[in-house]
């Protein structure tokens, strides 16, 4: 990307805070939800090609549950919260004391009830970054699929495909050690939003 | 004797051709479609994991053609007719162009897999190449293999059974 260009070590740096302010309150809401403590892994960001971005949750055939919101506001986006089915149905015993069924498959109450998580985890992650930057951004009613990597991602890569075919995802992943509930966050910014970003926190965008 | 057919790997936004040796496989497709054509009298077929309906919404430099469905549709083709292929023999068989989430007014980048399935049916419509074969729609991801010793051309899908077209 042309934004990059320039002071590129920075600017990756600059969005891995983001990554880690805003997954840190969502981990932070996680852990007031479940009462227990919860790890968080130092965000990683990541310029890649497309058919790369799934190899981060196992490949592009690999099942996972996912949440994605669409971010709209003055830093557009698309934000994915993804676990694995097994970590799903965890988050639900331990949580909400769901009498969980095992057959991998989810009842219409466990996906409701996961959407919703996911819908108060975006809600902190994105209220933390909006404070930190004061840039406004509202999530859309999210969306939950269970399906393969590859499909389901291929939802935040679309605005990045009319650019070219890398996108630039940061990814934090957090974990709850006593149940092992692994979840990941993927915030795919759209394009434009970097120099919004980057405006919004003084980073300069020209580096001589 | 028998032959070992090797896979002939299609990334996300790109496009390939094999001979008969060959199996052509995309993994993982929700809203994108797995786009094929086939010479079924010199088994030969290519595959195209086409992303976005149009180019003409494309804003890079350089333009990767595998990625849009107007444009990926003639560079499939070509190479075909280069292998020897004739444009009366080809067949198109194509699969995938789901709507993974469903949203109440997110706006139309959500319809984004009907409107790739429809840029394909255009193009293909316009080159009179027969669609014979077609699994597209719904809302679940699809992975596709074209065997191209016969023709074939195989969907695998999560919680669904194999289907052959």
């Amino acid at each position: 990307m042309e934004l990059f260009k320039h002071g590129k070590d920075f600017k990756m740096d600059v969005l891995k805070e983001v990554g880690n302010i805003g997954a840190g309150n969502a981990a932070t809401a996680l852990s007031q939800l479940l009462n227990k403590p919860i790890d968080m892994a130092v965000p990683q960001v990541q310029l890649i090609p497309f058919e790369q971005i799934a190899e981060n949750v196992g490949g592009p055939e690999k099942i996972v549950l996912a949440v994605f919101l669409r971010v709209e506001g003055e830093a557009p986006g698309n934000l994915f919260f993804i676990m694995t089915p097994e970590a799903g149905k965890k988050l639900l015993h331990t949580l909400a004391g769901i009498e969980v069924s095992q057959d991998g498959v989810f009842t219409e109450m466990e996906q409701s009830a996961i959407s919703e998580i996911g819908n108060i985890l975006a809600g902190s992650y994105l209220s933390s970054l909006a404070d930190f930057t004061k840039l406004s951004m509202m999530p859309t009613v999210p969306g939950l699929a269970m399906d393969m990597a590859g499909a389901v991602l291929s939802y935040g890569l679309l605005q990045f495909g009319e650019m070219g075919d890398d996108a630039l995802l940061i990814n934090t992943t957090f974990l709850e050690g006593e149940y092992e509930v692994e979840g990941q966050f993927f915030l795919i910014p759209d394009p434009e939003t970097f120099a919004q970003i980057f405006e919004a926190l003084g980073v300069p965008l020209e580096h001589d | 004797m028998i032959e070992e057919k090797s896979i002939v790997k299609v990334a996300m936004a790109d496009l390939n051709v094999c001979d008969s040796q060959g199996i052509l496989r995309t993994t993982g497709l929700g809203s994108c479609v797995g786009l094929t054509l086939y010479d079924p009298l010199l088994k030969i077929g290519g595959m195209a994991h086409v992303m976005l309906p149009s180019s003409s919404i494309a804003r890079e430099g350089q333009l990767n053609l595998a990625k849009y469905a107007d444009t990926a549709l003639p560079v499939l083709y070509n190479k075909l007719l280069t292998l020897g292929a004739s444009p009366g023999r080809l067949v198109a068989k194509m699969a995938g162009g789901a709507q993974m989430f469903a949203f109440s007014g997110a706006g139309d980048s959500m319809r984004i897999g009907p409107r790739n399935v429809d840029s394909c049916k255009e193009g293909l419509e316009q080159m009179h190449i027969p669609l014979i074969g077609e699994d597209t729609g719904g809302n679940y991801g699809r992975t596709v293999e074209l065997d191209c010793s016969t023709g074939k051309f195989t969907i695998r899908s999560v919680q669904r059974d194999i289907k052959e077209l």
